[in-house]
């Protein structure tokens, strides 16, 4: 018989409890209509990748929540992807331990700062964080910004103000958070890749 | 990766040295035991530490840490010497049979040139020598005393199995055993691959580690073969696709080398880093330089890049000398820099010296963390007690902490080390105010650049008229990214005229307006646009190629063509020509892999080679070379064209046993060290151990502290010690003991074990201290000291990767 893991689960499940309840007099119809369906098979599965190291394992991530405007999705379970033809469905410690990650209470979920000499953090809006650092930006770039060397070479370069990169983030971010930092003549750039 | 995870299971025999795939690399180390149990390949594994590969391995061999370039010296000598070497493809695939120059020597362990107040090489008397036509002089029959050839044998002559044993403290019977099993890998009909990490990259002498292992591999005819290669086995899931993206200082996207003050007009940098073919018939690959340069300019500035403009080349800026890390924190640490944007990075507890990191951090005007999780530099000004001791008070450093998704919350593409970039989708919504790493720039650089527009400032051209034709300027998508990395014809792409009837119309290859099918249609007129030349062709016409999921392998040999995209053009083992001989014939039946079928080039990948480029026109097989072959000897090394063994910066023996009467040629001659980081080596009077760095299973850098579950299994920092050390500093496993070294200090546990044994070296016994460096002040996991508190500030001399696998240290119980 060519049945799927899930398939034979349901059937498997199904048949405890039936053969059990027959055994005390039920009859095995009514058994399987009280048979609860895996809180998984209502999930919404996303096919991803793990983000920790570069065998890049294919992930499939289980969210509850049915994508409708205002409901709020909740990552409940994360499994290796079988068609991934490097991972094969499987995970390391790493990786299986992701959904924690993505949970954890060490996420940062507002914009704040920490003012010159204080203790604490302070929240703030993202307006207000990102103006204050493109001001910051703005008065370090134009105080600082050479546009010729001591020779007389055209340099445009901002070598006062650098920029690590994640080496985790996208192609896409990567290749836009380049353009901005080279577009505003950083040359103090660099990423994981380095260490 | 020049061949890929699922290539591995072709190899007849697997080297892991200066990593340890079974703990770091799980998932893809399963295909080494896929190789293991299908094919009976045999497994070796070289390390300080009797690790988990080495528990599976077939032979294991301790090696000394930091002394890898001596044990495979001895490889090469030991493969020369018994003449273990493929010698048809020796002599078609690499630079054995140029000639090099009278003047090139080594005396006393430094190479011809050297200049010890600068601390670098001027590389005259290095290289080939060049004929009268224009080409390198060659002689085939490899007796010339000058040919790379002889010379690679001289140089290697000294590493005799006696001096490896000296300098690696690896027994001679099991580096003689280990010479054997390679040199069987010889055989046409044989490959052997090499898988590494960060244990061969985090040394001063990081980026010749593998240059040897590649010349081995080159010696055994191993390249661009199926089961065969140089594998780095790299750090995060993304690690290539950064590097590939130019998010470092030296180079723009797809490794197109950055301008520095001497490229002072667009003419002169175009020339520089477009090279002359080196031998007749070569393809020669980086002539085209300008089209792939032009392209890009065209991609950040638009309307604006114009031939007569120079394609904007006066608005990038110029590199003014090395900007990695070390460099800017050494600038910090100087008060040169003011502000510093981090971005899913935790250089406090991941950049070496973490006390010098802090004062640099202290200085800065403003600091910016853009992070999913709390980091310790984020919370660099806060005291943790004895493990960030400091005043918050006394930092002025304004720090802003912005909230960014994780992966699961974002969708686009990663690039695995396979080289194969793969889409992922969006799969679950941020929590609180969370933004993309693109949404984070956008609003950042519109917020800038509408500053720009109104108050003006420096040199405002460049910000006013980057590129910025995004549907939504302040979220621009992950797709039109990626249409942009690939690339698109901004006029038609015409094909070249024909020579037999010039005046005849022109066909089109790519229509204005559409996505470029791969690098070969960009042109250097401005007709063309691409982000980065090397991930062309994967969203052309044809959509998202790293979206695709198919599992077809027609060949067997883990060939997964249609699944992702592969940089470059979609090839998933690089100078896959060298699979064939001369002739375009499979070496060996069973490695048969891309081959010339009499009209064309085929196989089960796509051919790193012209497809019509018949045998018998010569071409070579290493494209991306003016010589079109590999190189055994090579000039764009700092610190010499062969690899010579140099001790680590802090070396337990105080001595470089093949030159024990030069003290220039102790430690590596051309790395940078930066004032005040020479007075903080350690000497081995005071600092006794050999210590080095590294990764347990459970955990991911400073970052799966985080997750409860990875908490839970790893949740307390410890260091590895030997039973003997242990005996002879009266510790117990589990005592706590305090590890310093002349940077600073860390308290931890002591986990003894027989894991680590002391190495006999150069008539004395050195100990290895282990150091897993997951922990730190912020996360689920009990709270600790930095590893990196111990580490050296001091780099490769070439990729400027700290030296964070050997460096001395004393160990106390506390």
């Amino acid at each position: 018989m060519d049945m799927h893991r899930r398939q034979f689960f349901r059937v498997s499940a199904a048949g405890l409890v039936g053969s059990s309840l027959v055994a005390m007099g039920f009859s095995p119809a009514a058994a399987l209509a009280e048979t609860r369906a895996f809180k998984l098979a209502s999930a919404t599965v996303t096919r991803s990748i793990c983000p920790y190291c570069s065998v890049s394992c294919g992930m499939l991530i289980y969210k509850l929540g049915d994508g409708a405007k205002n409901a709020k999705n909740h990552v409940i379970h994360v499994e290796g992807d079988p068609d991934n033809p490097v991972s094969r469905g499987s995970l390391c410690p790493k990786g299986a331990g992701v959904m924690d990650m993505i949970n954890s209470p060490g996420r940062v979920k507002y914009p704040s700062v920490r003012e010159a000499g204080s203790k604490e953090w302070k929240r703030i809006s993202w307006d207000e964080a990102l103006t204050r650092v493109a001001k910051h930006m703005k008065a370090d770039r134009d105080a600082n910004f050479q546009t010729k060397n001591d020779a007389g070479t055209t340099v445009n370069r901002w070598t006062t103000t650098g920029f690590l990169m994640c080496s985790s983030s996208s192609n896409e971010s990567s290749y836009l958070t380049v353009k901005v930092a080279r577009g505003l003549g950083m040359v103090g750039i660099d990423t994981q890749a380095r260490v | 990766m020049t061949n890929s995870w699922t290539d591995i299971k072709n190899a007849d025999l697997i080297i892991v040295m200066g990593g340890n795939a079974a703990e770091a690399h799980p998932v893809g180390f399963k295909w080494v035991v896929e190789a293991m149990q299908k094919r009976k390949a045999r497994l070796i594994s070289v390390d300080p530490r009797f690790n988990r590969t080495s528990a599976l391995a077939d032979l294991y061999a301790p090696i000394r840490n930091g002394t890898d370039i001596a044990f495979l010296g001895g490889v090469i000598n030991w493969l020369l010497s018994n003449d273990k070497i493929h010698h048809d493809y020796v002599k078609f695939n690499t630079d054995a049979t140029f000639l090099t120059k009278p003047g090139f020597d080594l005396k006393d362990g430094i190479f011809s040139g050297y200049d010890a107040a600068k601390r670098k090489y001027d590389k005259s008397t290095w290289g080939y020598q060049m004929g009268e036509d224009g080409y390198v002089k060659v002689d085939e029959t490899l007796q010339d005393p000058l040919c790379v050839y002889q010379q690679l044998k001289k140089h290697y002559s000294r590493y005799t199995p006696e001096m490896v044993s000296k300098i690696c403290g690896t027994p001679q019977d099991k580096f003689l055993k280990i010479c054997e099993m390679l040199g069987e890998m010889s055989a046409p009909d044989k490959t052997s691959t090499i898988c590494y990490a960060l244990g061969w990259t985090q040394h001063t002498v990081g980026s010749q580690n593998i240059r040897t292992m590649a010349m081995i591999q080159l010696l055994l005819g191993n390249m661009g073969r199926p089961g065969g290669g140089v594998n780095a086995l790299r750090g995060h899931s993304n690690v290539q696709g950064v590097t590939d993206m130019n998010a470092y200082a030296e180079v723009f996207s797809g490794y197109l080398s950055a301008p520095t003050d001497n490229d002072d007009t667009y003419e002169k940098y175009l020339k520089r880093c477009t090279p002359k073919p080196m031998r007749p018939n070569q393809f020669n690959y980086w002539s085209n330089f300008p089209r792939f340069f032009n392209s890009l300019m065209k991609s950040y500035y638009g309307k604006a890049a114009t031939p007569e403009s120079n394609f904007c080349y006066d608005w990038v800026p110029k590199l003014a000398g090395g900007f990695d890390v070390l460099h800017m924190f050494e600038l910090m640490h100087q008060g040169k820099m003011n502000g510093f944007l981090a971005q899913g990075f935790n250089p406090l507890a991941t950049v070496p010296n973490k006390n010098k990191l802090s004062a640099a951090l202290s200085k800065l005007k403003y600091l910016v963390i853009i992070d999913p999780l709390e980091s310790e530099t984020g919370d660099f000004w806060q005291n943790y007690g004895e493990f960030n001791d400091v005043k918050p008070e006394a930092i002025q450093t304004e720090v802003f902490r912005l909230p960014s998704t994780c992966f699961a919350e974002e969708e686009g593409s990663l690039t695995n080390s396979s080289r194969v970039a793969i889409w992922k989708e969006r799969a679950v919504d941020p929590p609180g105010e969370a933004k993309t790493d693109s949404e984070i720039m956008a609003l950042l650089f519109m917020k800038l650049r509408a500053m720009y527009a109104k108050d003006g400032g420096a040199f405002p051209d460049a910000v006013l008229n980057l590129a910025w034709d995004y549907a939504q300027p302040l979220e621009p998508s992950a797709s039109e990214l990626l249409r942009e990395i690939n690339g698109k014809a901004l006029a038609d792409v015409l094909a070249p005229a024909d020579p037999a009837n010039p005046g005849a119309p022109r066909a089109v290859l790519v229509k204005a307006g559409q996505q470029v099918p791969g690098f070969a249609m960009l042109r250097d007129d401005g007709s063309t646009a691409c982000g980065n030349w090397l991930y062309s062709g994967c969203w052309s016409e044809a959509g998202n190629l790293t979206a695709r999921r198919g599992l077809d392998d027609p060949s067997g040999l883990g060939v997964f063509q249609h699944f992702g995209f592969a940089w470059p053009a979609n090839r998933r083992i690089l100078y896959n020509r060298a699979s064939a001989d001369k002739d375009g014939k499979p070496w060996a039946p069973n490695k048969k892999y891309e081959y010339w079928n009499g009209k064309a080039w085929t196989g089960p990948d796509v051919p790193d080679m012209r497809p019509n480029a018949a045998p018998e026109e010569n071409v070579g097989s290493f494209i991306m070379n003016p010589e079109g072959v590999a190189r055994l000897h090579a000039i764009g090394m700092a610190e010499g064209p062969f690899p010579e063994h140099y001790e680590p910066f802090e070396t337990p023996i105080g001595v470089n046993p093949l030159h024990p009467d030069n003290p220039l040629a102790i430690s590596n001659p051309a790395a940078r060290v930066f004032k005040g980081d020479l007075e903080a080596f350690g000497k081995k009077e005071e600092f006794p151990y050999s210590a080095t760095t590294y990764r347990l299973t459970e955990h991911f850098h400073t970052w799966t502290k985080h997750a409860r579950l990875n908490a839970i299994t790893q949740p307390e920092a410890f260091v590895e010690i030997s039973e003997e050390l242990a005996k002879e500093k009266g510790l117990k496993h589990g005592d706590r003991v305090k590890v310093s070294s002349n940077r600073g200090h860390i308290i931890t546990k002591a986990v003894v074990t027989k894991r680590i044994k002391p190495f006999a070296v150069n008539g004395q016994q050195v100990h290895l201290v282990g150091i897993p460096f997951h922990w730190g002040f912020k996360g689920q996991t009990k709270n600790g000291y930095i590893a990196n508190t111990l580490t050296p500030f001091v780099g490769d001399a070439n990729s400027q990767t700290p030296e964070s696998k050997a460096f001395l240290v004393n160990i106390e119980k506390v």
